[in-house]
């Protein structure tokens, strides 16, 4: 998805000149050929996030459109408030870039696992909170976002994921794409867990049950229409995100579901326990220890289609 | 480049009739709207008397104007001056000035933007306004604009890290049209800055940053005319005026008192600072 927004990027520089990179001195090996082709439109403000992002408030309210860049929680929790006063109250044109979300930088350790963010940044007034499935969604949103005014946080995953859409899809701020039809329940994803989800319904199709797979790259604001759609026909609802449980893709959903006259549809969702991983490893590594995997959202799957009443024997 | 508009070019004696006015209009909205700060507008009131009687390049009437120098008070909880010297000044009705800090009010009781003509910043969070200023700076010196932006800070504020952060960037950036001003009252939140978090030696750390580095009395008309006229002061370099101020000036028991950053002046204490400012 890196790959993606860098290239993204630069043809909407090229085609606008406010639009401004701010970078935390990271992205080295991908941020040099936009420097380079727009030195104007490039700043490195240094390892600085808080001054980062008040820089960009400042750049945005003198009439630019700025995206800050960093990796992890650097740009997002180093500089909260910037981010709620600043950008937010202000309605200031920044869109806040984060690459690494989820366990994206797995091994390198908790300080680089990115697994609050989607509710931290969408608990802000004002805030548009993205997070693309996978590189052809990454450029589409980049894109998306330059001409979407206000604030916005872009969950990138890692530098080089395969792409799960065969071409850019249709993309548009705030509502789902579905990736896969399906009748019998609905896996809703968010951000990098595409894959694993789009994989999970093929092995459901296997054993016979027909999964619709929705790509909800927009966590706010949320497509309810397409929430209640699958409440409605399939009537089973998954979520599947690489965030914690609390206030990320699946309590946006509960949310949703719980105020909604669809309280009889079956939902559950596959999130991170509020706790910091113990355990060194990759992304793969880190999303096998904590159940994201295809087998594992089958699993979950198979559970919340199981007949109402049946008893549920936990190991 | 557009050619430069002249600034308001107050008197002395204006600026401190004008001075006089702003700390009557603060004492009295401190007061209708029971708030605290009183002491930290006080110690700034010439400072904006001289900057928007003076300095700033801004027009009352046309608050958006694109070529308009900005102004940024990073100590928002002095949020009174602020709204008195822009009531002064013309950007909106002096009888908004009473609905401040009140229920249903317009004036918030720390800088607030929204549909207040001249506020180019909300702020009340300290150490938010230099990094800001030096975004707007950044895209005035991109766009090839003369505007200049002023930030003003206070020194208990200079506490956050934050603050450092944009002192680094701005001398490496070359923001000669960045101003910042720190009201430096020597009392912060719990008591006196050399005891709290001492910030001496100052100007020192300032001009060891890069910055073209002037101390001046804040309370001195002819000498903040003096000092803020020539900006920018150094070529390719920020500037940092340090202020030297007391803390509720004007009022003979609110100054150099920590009590005032908090006491919201009612009863006798209201009468008597009332006398006091009326009779200078």
């Amino acid at each position: 998805m890196r790959g993606a927004f860098f290239q993204a990027l630069m043809e909407v520089a090229r085609q606008d000149s406010r639009v401004h990179l701010v970078v935390g001195d990271l992205g080295f090996g991908v941020v040099e050929p936009f420097a380079r082709e727009f030195p104007r439109q490039f700043l490195n403000a240094g390892v600085a996030e808080q001054n980062m992002t008040g820089v960009a408030a400042g750049l945005a309210l003198a009439g630019k459109v700025v995206y800050t860049y960093s990796i992890a929680n650097f740009p997002t929790l180093r500089c909260l408030e910037q981010i709620r006063n600043d950008i937010c109250y202000h309605e200031a044109n920044v869109k806040v870039v984060a690459v690494g979300g989820g366990f994206a930088y797995g091994s390198l350790g908790m300080t680089h696992h990115a697994t609050e963010d989607l509710a931290i940044m969408r608990a802000l007034p004002g805030m548009t909170v993205v997070a693309p499935g996978d590189p052809y969604e990454a450029a589409a949103a980049t894109k998306a976002l330059a001409i979407h005014p206000g604030p916005a946080y872009l969950r990138l995953g890692r530098a080089a994921e395969p792409s799960v859409h065969d071409g850019t899809p249709p993309f548009q701020i705030g509502k789902a794409i579905r990736v896969v039809a399906g009748t019998e329940l609905t896996l809703v994803s968010t951000g990098g867990m595409l894959q694993s989800t789009v994989q999970a319904a093929q092995l459901l199709a296997r054993q016979g049950i027909s999964a619709e797979v929705l790509s909800m790259h927009t966590i706010k604001p949320l497509d309810h229409g397409s929430i209640m759609n699958a409440a409605r026909q399939t009537g089973a609802i998954l979520t599947v995100e690489e965030h914690s449980a609390l206030g990320g893709l699946g309590g946006a959903v509960a949310e949703v579901l719980a105020e909604s006259s669809h309280r009889d549809a079956r939902f559950r969702r596959i999130a991170l326990p509020s706790e910091f991983s113990k355990v060194v490893g990759s992304q793969e590594y880190q999303r096998l220890q904590f159940g994201l995997t295809p087998e594992s959202i089958v699993r979950e799957a198979l559970e919340l289609l199981r007949p109402r009443g049946a008893v549920t024997v936990h190991a | 480049m557009t050619s430069l508009p002249s600034p308001p070019t107050m008197t002395t004696e204006e600026l401190r009739r004008l001075a006089k006015r702003l700390r009557l209009h603060v004492l009295k909205m401190t007061n209708l709207g029971k708030s605290s700060h009183v002491g930290s507008s006080f110690s700034m009131i010439e400072l904006l008397a001289v900057l928007y009687g003076r300095i700033l390049r801004v027009r009352p009437s046309e608050p958006d104007w694109d070529g308009r120098d900005r102004f940024i008070l990073s100590k928002g909880h002095a949020c009174a001056g602020l709204y008195a010297v822009l009531a002064e000044t013309g950007f909106f009705p002096l009888d908004w000035l009473s609905e401040f800090y009140v229920d249903g009010g317009r004036l918030a009781g720390h800088v607030t933007k929204s549909g207040i003509p001249g506020v180019e910043l909300s702020t009340g969070a300290l150490g938010h306004g230099l990094s800001v200023a030096c975004g707007m700076a950044l895209a005035a010196k991109c766009d090839g604009h003369s505007n200049r932006v002023f930030a003003l800070l206070s020194d208990g504020e200079c506490d956050e890290g934050s603050i450092w952060e944009a002192v680094l960037f701005a001398p490496h950036h070359r923001l000669d049209n960045l101003i910042a001003i720190v009201d430096y009252n020597q009392i912060q939140s719990l008591g006196r800055v050399a005891e709290v978090l001492d910030l001496q030696p100052f100007a020192d750390k300032w001009k060891s940053f890069g910055w073209e580095v002037r101390e001046v009395d804040g309370h001195d008309l002819d000498a903040l005319i003096s000092t803020l006229e020539p900006l920018p002061l150094a070529p390719g370099r920020p500037t940092c005026i340090i202020a030297h101020t007391v803390k509720g000036k004007g009022v003979s028991f609110m100054e150099d008192k920590l009590l005032w950053h908090y006491r919201s002046p009612a009863g006798d204490e209201y009468e008597n600072a009332l006398r006091e400012l009326e009779g200078e």
